[in-house]
């Protein structure tokens, strides 16, 4: 017993020299979890909503962010926005692609094809970084996997078993929803925009879409709330072009492993029945 | 590995092959005939499951390395073009990244099994020891291989850990210029750590052979640390006992592998790793993989740079003079009432190291590390070799044989297959 309380006294120790550092930092709040179509065990990417998506990427995202592992061929490739081979192609040709040499040694422009990779809004960094104030606008290939909130202990224990991975989509919608009044006391930098979500609440991009600034063709509500999710959405296949594949073999999987160890274990059980063990 | 082999080829072949190179009675008398104690419980399992990581990393590792490009202007887009563009990539470089943190849990859980049934105690100290010389390259590997996506993680890890040589007295600076091939890190250290990462785990396999040689030598050790008394009444056959156990443990650990490779598959990496590497930025915390963050605290607990790194690796040096340390001469924590407390103590402080790893070092963090970092090197330094000699350990079964009827009694009438639930108590 005398060393159970060394443990716990050492634990309290432990617990209340912590506690200062538990109680100090995060001024930003937490994302809201939504409800995605691709969260969980089955979940699926809603084609819709990809299409959606795309839309608001592409006429108000792709303004300022490059995408550069898109190709306009995963525009038609199953589990992503589910275009045909047709619609991919008449996205593509909407962009000029500077290609070449030509045989007579010149670079020249032609209509987009479907292997080409979606066209940077700038040449260069250093372009970017001059339209936009100095800021770079980072590219949005992975966006949805590189960015994350801290969820601490035990949130990040339980969201192994609820299988959250939705961090940066989360957290995406929620930036993308989060620009407010700046507070009475807050102090906003020259060039800077007030964010909830944002750390330190102070972004270069200011407050990117408005209600309305997206035509909708489907019916679906023409909010920034509903343009948020279905970019947040587009921006979750970007990253992760192979969920739907991979969630469907898993389940496969799954299922082939749970019966082969069921049998294993009564072979198991046969093998060492005589066995005293 | 052991000895002549009682193996008779049947075939005129076979026997003329066999008299030649006695490959098959090698292999016959290590993994068939090869007498496994009676009283092993699942824990045992994790060497199988082990071997079977080894295989599971090198074989997706040699398809990586197919598609992958260690050149630093282009290795991020190299890993994105497997995830996107390659046939099963993102299958197979999930199954490689999630499988290095599969083979540090089940790394860690054959560790803490040795260290609670006494496994390291003559005659295996050798064994033990080169035990300890495979999680060093592991280390090695598994930090090497985390560079290589070159994300922002890759980068500053990389800077960081390559750093704590600096603070080798006189020659620090100049060895750690010789390890980035430059003054700083870069493309010839990308390119470098590529050739290590490749070659190390072929180490790996070589001391693993070694392992089992050294294992198959002196036998395995049991949950009631005491020897074989009588092959026939104490030892089953490796073929079919050990080797339908060993694979059940295996499909039930790999049912828990797929869970990460198909559920989670980013949940134990970091997300700055999806940003590239950008040398003018550094992130706000750089934080190693989750395998490190023990030793990661221990190097964060000493204000000093040089005392820090001397810390972290004395921490891990110091599991090779485990033998010597533990004074006991009983194996197993079955029979020791006051040990059995103090590993369950020092477990859990190993656990909150870990924690402290990945918290900022700042505040409470810091003081709680340093309380935790002593009580590591107290539990080998005084506890243990003090425990030996004070403690008062329970009376050992004369046999195997004797311990697993006492189980059987105990457990009521089910002896035969009623053992099941004391077996799976770590």
């Amino acid at each position: 017993m005398t060393i159970r309380s060394i443990l716990f006294g050492a634990a309290a120790a432990v617990l209340l020299a912590s506690s200062p550092a538990l109680a100090a930092g995060g001024e930003t709040p937490r994302p809201e979890r939504m409800s995605w179509s691709f969260a969980g065990p089955f979940g699926m990417y809603d084609q819709g909503q990809l299409q959606r998506g795309f839309k608001v990427f592409k006429e108000v995202c792709a303004a300022c962010h490059s995408a550069n592992f898109l190709y306009f061929r995963n525009l038609a490739q199953p589990g992503g926005p589910g275009f045909t081979e047709a619609q991919a192609k008449q996205v593509a040709s909407e962009y000029q692609i500077t290609d070449g040499p030509n045989d007579a040694g010149d670079m020249f422009q032609r209509p987009g094809r479907l292997s080409d990779h979606w066209p940077a809004p700038f040449p260069n960094d250093n372009a970017a970084r001059a339209s936009n104030g100095g800021a770079l606008p980072p590219d949005l290939s992975v966006i949805a996997k590189a960015r994350s909130y801290h969820v601490g202990f035990p949130g990040f224990i339980t969201d192994a078993f609820i299988q959250y991975q939705e961090h940066g989509v989360d957290y995406i919608h929620a930036l993308l929803t989060g620009y407010v009044d700046p507070p009475a006391d807050a102090h906003v930098q020259p060039g800077l925009h007030y964010n909830t979500y944002f750390p330190g609440h102070q972004i270069a991009m200011p407050k990117p879409i408005s209600d309305g600034q997206v035509e909708y063709t489907d019916g679906a509500p023409q909010t920034v709330e509903q343009y948020s999710e279905d970019v947040s959405a587009f921006l979750m296949w970007l990253a992760e072009p192979h969920l739907d594949a991979r969630k469907r073999i898993g389940f496969q999987v799954m299922i082939f492993l749970l019966v082969f160890a069921g049998l294993l274990y009564f072979t198991k059980k046969k093998v060492w029945k005589n066995v005293a063990h | 590995m052991e000895g002549h082999s009682t193996y008779q080829p049947k075939g005129k072949l076979a026997q003329w092959f066999e008299s030649r190179l006695p490959i098959v009675g090698l292999i016959h008398s290590s993994a068939v005939a090869y007498p496994v104690p009676k009283n092993l419980n699942y824990m045992w399992t994790f060497g199988a499951i082990l071997t079977f990581m080894l295989v599971v990393q090198i074989v997706s590792g040699v398809v990586l390395a197919m598609h992958y490009v260690a050149y630093a202007p282009v290795a991020f887009a190299r890993v994105e073009h497997i995830m996107r563009d390659v046939s099963y990539g993102w299958l197979i470089r999930y199954i490689h990244a999630n499988g290095a943190s599969m083979f540090f849990i089940a790394v860690y859980i054959h560790i803490f099994r040795g260290m609670y049934y006494g496994s390291y105690k003559a005659p295996r100290e050798v064994l033990w020891i080169l035990g300890v010389i495979i999680y060093l390259l592991m280390m090695a590997t598994g930090f090497m291989g985390y560079v290589l996506p070159w994300g922002q993680m890759s980068f500053w890890g990389a800077t960081v850990i390559t750093n704590l040589f600096s603070a080798i007295p006189v020659v620090g600076p100049v060895v750690v210029e010789w390890l980035w091939g430059g003054y700083s890190v870069g493309d010839p250290t990308l390119n470098r750590f590529f050739s290590l990462h490749y070659l190390l785990p072929f180490m790996i396999a070589g001391v693993v052979g070694l392992h089992i040689w050294a294992l198959h030598h002196v036998g395995q050790n049991n949950p009631d640390g005491i020897d074989v008394k009588n092959v026939a009444k104490d030892t089953v056959p490796f073929t079919p006992y050990a080797t339908i156990k060993d694979i059940f443990g295996m499909v039930v650990f790999i049912i828990f592998f797929s869970w990460f490779i198909f559920y989670i598959p980013n949940y134990l990496g970091h997300s700055d790793n999806y940003i590239p590497a950008n040398p003018l930025s550094t992130p706000a915390h750089i934080v190693p993989e989750w395998y490190y963050l023990p030793f990661y605290a221990i190097l964060r607990s000493i204000p000093d740079k040089l005392g820090g790194v001397v810390a972290m690796f004395a921490a891990i040096a110091i599991l090779a003079f485990l033998p010597w340390l533990d004074t006991s001469k009983v194996r197993s924590a079955k029979y020791r009432p006051l040990f059995k407390q103090f590993f369950w103590i020092f477990a859990i402080v190993a656990v909150g190291l870990g924690y402290l790893g990945a918290m900022p070092a700042e505040g409470g963090y810091v003081i709680a590390s340093r309380i935790l970092t002593a009580y590591y090197f107290i539990h080998f330094l005084i506890i243990l070799p003090v425990l030996g000699i004070v403690e008062r350990p329970k009376p050992l079964p004369a046999s195997i044989a004797e311990a697993v009827l006492a189980k059987g009694a105990k457990g009521g009438a089910a002896v035969v297959t009623g053992a099941s639930a004391p077996e799976t108590r770590g």
